[in-house]
Order: structure tokens, then sequence, then C-alpha cells
């Protein structure tokens, strides 16, 4: 399958099982991430996704399993000490804070300060500086990190929320359907700016359900579905018509396309007055 | 500037290179678009309309000097309103804006300053002593509501709720049970000459102008220099606004949301205990029944300051605003030849009015979709 590389993952996870309850909500999943790679994680709802990145990311820990950050065998306390091992995850929609400035937003949690002892404070011009520098140096060119985040577009702010990751030292970023509340041209963007991240170095674990938006992007993908893992595929191995079937969704799709080509048969033959159908696929 | 798109800009020589995708706001747009700026309207539009009758005057100082709203007596009337309403209201903010309320510290006013006032008369304590067992006492309910609401999840309306009365019934049992009344009074023999307790009873005259500034009036300007300092300029402050404006994300991050939200419980606690020792210490007496209500003063003062009830945006310069307009609404209609009675509608009025507008503000010019 794979010819191995001799670096070692950036983070590895053998065997991950989760049980809540009596559901056996994952089971068994590996992966591997190395630097300058994109893992596509795929699946329908409910197959899994969260709850594995829930594991990486240190929001649970996992009932069987282990995970690896190069090579060394960990177990996340918390977000926060995940973040300390340099993963760092970027939810959907809870990322950012509205009201609050794009700049102190940036650097919520990691504040720079100037001065000392009573007198250390919140440095200001360095937090709208760096903020904006990092934001340029990701190619995210914004008018004002004095603005409030909530006057950003939704893949204003996935990408800005990208940028932090960078910045302090994330040497894997976790995404979290970063595309699917954003139009064509948003997810385009935000899927830039995973390349370019990817660019840098980084390693880069891509959640969604839109094959579209992971095959441009990915070069390796983890099928899961109802907690198992179907298989993980590289890239020139597997076809996208292939990814889609094995999405769980194959055998619907299959049954839609075939609606679809007899209704464009009719349409063809001059049954029906309406609109014409899309190919499918 | 060129026109194409995505032009690079200048990055590094900060905020002063312009952009051509920024539009340009009118000064008066930028300005509305802090917090703070209803709640000055209102402060302004509240002096001109009591002060309206006293116009007459203008030339003719002589004429109404020593009475009236803008007399010295009537400003530090309404100043000393304003900063009991303002005390509360800064700790209050500081609080919202991390997203959460206490409405305990009406009952902790009255809870308070029974410790001092007990602590002096009934045990013989120096004021000192007797103020530091009512801060710690303050303190440790502010740790504990604080703990409740983070520990549980539930609703800080409730949790506080629950102690307002709590504390409440039990600073009128416990003053009972010990001194058989629900007042202490002639406190003023313990505290004469004793110079810890001129830090509450204090007061500085104002030059030129003769306005008698209360320590009340000190305190409330230096909590609210120090709240906006830690709320704009600190590491702490940008906690707070993390922790009201999105707390499962700030806590990702690493903010400890949990200790935020307990540190700014117990400020509010403890500016309660700060206003009852005041309250105490210059009346030489303490009532049971002290602070009723005084709790939604603050958070009215909070509100008109432009802070929002659901957290994350907000400013203790509003709060001071708000608490202004609060003090000369109160002081300035029995001024006016109106009814004292009048107060809580006028005031209610005045709230709503803030209310609608701040959130008119809001989205208007920062622009904030939701």
């Amino acid at each position: 399958m794979t010819t191995p590389r001799t670096d070692t993952p950036l983070i590895e996870a053998r065997g991950l099982t989760k049980y809540f309850g009596s559901v056996i909500a994952l089971q068994d999943i590996s992966l591997t991430v190395r630097s300058g790679e994109v893992l596509c994680l795929l699946g329908d709802n409910g197959a899994g996704k969260s709850t594995l990145i829930k594991m990486l990311s240190g929001v649970h820990s996992p009932d069987e399993g282990q995970i690896l950050v190069e090579g060394k065998p960990v177990r996340f306390s918390s977000p926060r000490d995940a973040l300390h091992h340099g993963i760092a995850t970027v939810y959907q929609d809870l990322a950012m804070c509205p009201l609050m400035s794009v700049a102190r937003n940036f650097f919520l949690g990691n504040e720079p300060t100037r001065g000392w002892g009573i007198f250390k404070r919140y440095d200001t011009e360095a937090a709208d500086r760096i903020s904006r520098d990092e934001l340029m140096n990701m190619g995210i060119d914004l008018r004002d990190t004095t603005q409030a985040v909530g006057t950003l577009s939704g893949g204003e702010r996935q990408s800005v929320a990208i940028a932090r990751a960078v910045h302090f030292g994330a040497k894997v970023v976790i995404l979290d359907e970063p595309t699917s509340a954003l139009g064509v041209k948003e997810a385009a963007i935000v899927l830039r700016y995973v390349v370019a991240a990817q660019a840098r170095g980084l390693g880069i674990i891509l959640i969604t359900h839109n094959v579209n938006h992971a095959y441009p992007v990915g070069e390796r993908f983890v099928i899961l579905d109802r907690g198992q893992s179907i298989g993980t595929y590289e890239k020139d191995e597997l076809p996208k018509e292939e990814l889609l079937k094995l999405m769980g969704g194959g055998a619907e799709l299959d049954r839609l396309s075939h609606e679809l080509e007899e209704y464009a048969a009719e349409v063809e033959r001059g049954d029906s007055g309406g609109p014409s159908a899309a190919a499918a696929g | 500037m060129s026109e194409e798109p995505g032009t690079p800009q200048v990055a590094g020589d900060g905020a002063s290179a312009p952009d051509e995708r920024v539009r340009r706001r009118r000064w008066y747009q930028e300005a509305l678009s802090k917090p703070s700026s209803g709640a000055i309207i209102a402060a302004l539009v509240a002096f001109l309309v009591f002060s309206w009758p006293l116009w007459e005057c203008v030339g003719d100082a002589g004429a109404c000097y020593g009475r009236g709203f803008l007399s010295a007596r009537g400003v530090a009337n309404w100043l000393d309103v304003a900063a009991q309403a303002g005390i509360l209201g800064t700790a209050v903010t500081l609080l919202m804006i991390a997203g959460e309320f206490d409405l305990s510290i009406g009952s902790m006013i009255g809870a308070a300053g029974m410790i001092v006032a007990i602590g002096m008369a009934e045990y013989a304590l120096p004021p000192m002593v007797a103020v530091a067992l009512a801060f710690a006492f303050a303190l440790a309910v502010g740790a504990f509501n604080g703990w409740l609401v983070t520990r549980t999840g539930l609703p800080s309306f409730i949790v506080t709720l629950g102690m307002l009365f709590l504390l409440r019934g039990v600073t009128i049992g416990m003053t009972r049970l010990i001194t058989n009344r629900t007042q202490v009074g002639g406190l003023s023999e313990y505290t004469d000459g004793d110079p810890f307790s001129t830090l509450f009873t204090g007061s500085l005259t104002l030059p030129f102008l003769d306005i008698e500034l209360k320590a009340s009036v000190l305190w409330w300007i230096a909590l609210t220099v120090v709240a906006a300092y830690v709320l704009f300029r600190t590491t702490f402050g940008n906690w707070t606004f993390g922790t009201g404006g999105n707390s499962v994300s700030a806590r990702n991050v690493g903010v400890p949301v949990r200790r935020v939200k307990m540190v700014l419980f117990m400020c509010t606690a403890g500016a309660a205990a700060l206003l009852a020792t005041i309250q105490v210490l210059e009346f030489s007496s303490a009532d049971t029944a002290r602070g009723n209500l005084k709790e939604l003063e603050a958070i009215a003062a909070a509100v008109i300051g432009g802070n929002l009830l659901t957290g994350g945006f907000g400013s203790p310069i509003g709060t001071f605003f708000g608490a202004l307009t609060l003090g000369m609404t109160q002081v300035g209609i029995p001024m006016a030849g109106l009814p004292g009675d009048w107060y809580r509608a006028v005031l209610g009025v005045v709230l709503l009015v803030a209310v609608v507008g701040s959130n008119w503000v809001r989205v208007r010019a920062t622009g904030v979709r939701s």
C-alpha cells in the first residue's frame, strides 16, 4: 500500500476504541499523520468522526488503544494538554468570540504581555501587529485586526482559527467540518489555507462528509462507517467515484443516479417539459 | 492605492496603512460603536434636563447659589447616589461581561454591614478587624456562588436568587438572635478618631467648585479606573471577554473559565461589602434591610452603560455614566419639584430606551453579524 517513510508520524492512533455506556461509539481505529500530509477523515453523520477527533484533541480519553505524538505515547488530560503537545483543533462553529476583535481572539489564552509584576499588561499593539502579520503569512489579507470577529464571514473566521493554530506552534491541525457551513467560494478559500498550512510542514486532519472538498486536498482517506474503519486509502489508488461509494452512500447514490438517468431519458423522449436533469456524480 | 484586489497591504507599519476595502466610518459612527457612548449621551441628557430649571440663573450665579441640582450640595448629593449604584455596578459589569449575574449583592450589603456593626458593638472588635471579617465573609460567599454556578452549570440567575433570600434571611435571623433587634446603631463611639475608618467616611473637597466628594464617590471613581484597566489592558480582562463571548472556545484555548467566573463573583460580593462598610461607618448604624433592590440598580446601571446581558461586550466606563444617569435621575426628580414617587417610572423608561438604543447602536455601528 504505502511506501513507508522514514520520518516518525506527527500523530499516530493505534486501535482507538470508545464506549458510551453500552454503545460502541468507535472500535479499533488506527491512523497516522506525517509532516506535510493531509489526512481526510470521511464518513456519514454518526459514523464516529466527532468521537475520534475528540479523542485526538483531548476532549475524551480513549477506552482502549493508544495515541502517540512523534512516536511517544501520550494521554491528553484536556484540550489544553493536547495543545501543549502541538495538537490544535479548529471546531466548525465554536472557534471564536464574535464580539471580540480579531487580534484579541487570536491571542485569547496566549496573550502577549508587556511590563512586569502588577504592571504586566496586555500588549494591544503587539497583538494587533503580530496577528496581522501572521494572517498575512498565511495569505489572509485582513482589513483590520481590531474589527470584531462577528463582522467576518464564516470562511474568514475559519482561516483566522487556522492561522492562530499555526502561529502557536501546532504541529497537527485538526479541522472539524471546516467547510460544512460555507458556500462554494468560501470553502475553496478555506481549503487553500489548508494547503498553505500543509506547505509549512504541518500535519492536517480534515474531517468532512463532502468528498468534493476532501478529494482535491487530501492525500490519504480514512473512511468511517458506524464506528468502524472501512479502510485507509491513498489518493492514487482511489478514484473519486470509488470514494463516494465507500462513504456508505454508495448504494443510495447508485440508485439516485439510476433514477436520474431514467429521468434524463424521459426528458430526451420529450415526455416532460420540466427542467433538464443534471448529470449525476 | 492599487485597485487590484488582493494587493498585499504593507504589513508591519501599524494601523496607519490605509486599505481601500476599509470603508471610512464617520466619526460619530466610530464613537457610537463604543459600548459606553449610549450611557454618555444618557448622562448628558439627564444633566441637561434636570439642570434646566436652573438655567435662568446663568449670568446671575448668586441667585441660585446654594440650592438646587447644580449647587455644590446638589452635585455632592447626586454623585453620592450615583456612587452607590456605581460601586456595585462596576463589579457587576465585569461579571456580566463574563456572562453571569449576581442577584445576591443586595442582601450581601445587609449581611456585610451587620457583620461590621455587630463585630464592633457586640464583640468590641476594632473597626479594621470587623471590616476584614465582613470582607472575608463576602469573598467566601462570592466564591461559593461562583463554585456552585461553574460546577453545576445552573444559571447564575437562579443560584444567586437563592442566595439573595438565604443571605437576607440569615442576616435578619442572626441579628435578632444576637441583638434582639434588626438594627444596630450608635457605632460612632467605636469609629471616631479611628484612622482606618476615615478610608470610608472621609471626603475630599474640590477646590474652587466647593463640591464635597464623599469617600463613596472616590471609591467609585477608583474602582472604575481599576476595572477599565483590568478589562482592557490585562490578560485577565481578555479572559473575561472570552469567557462571556464564548466560554466553550475560551476553555478550549486554555482560558481558566471557571476561575475567571469565581474571581468575578468574589468581586461583586466584595463590592457589596465595600458599599456596606461605607454605609455603616458613615451613618454609624446598620439595618438588616439595607441594600434591598440594590442588585437591580447595579444591573440597571450596567445595562444603561451599554453592557450586554448576554456577555462578551461592555465597558466599566459605560457603567460609570449609567450610574451617573441613575443618580441624577433619582435626585433630580424631587429637586425639579416633581414627586419622588415617579423616580422608578422614569428609571424604567431610561432603562428601556438605553437597552433599545444600545442594541441598535451595536448592530448598526459594529456591523456584527449574529
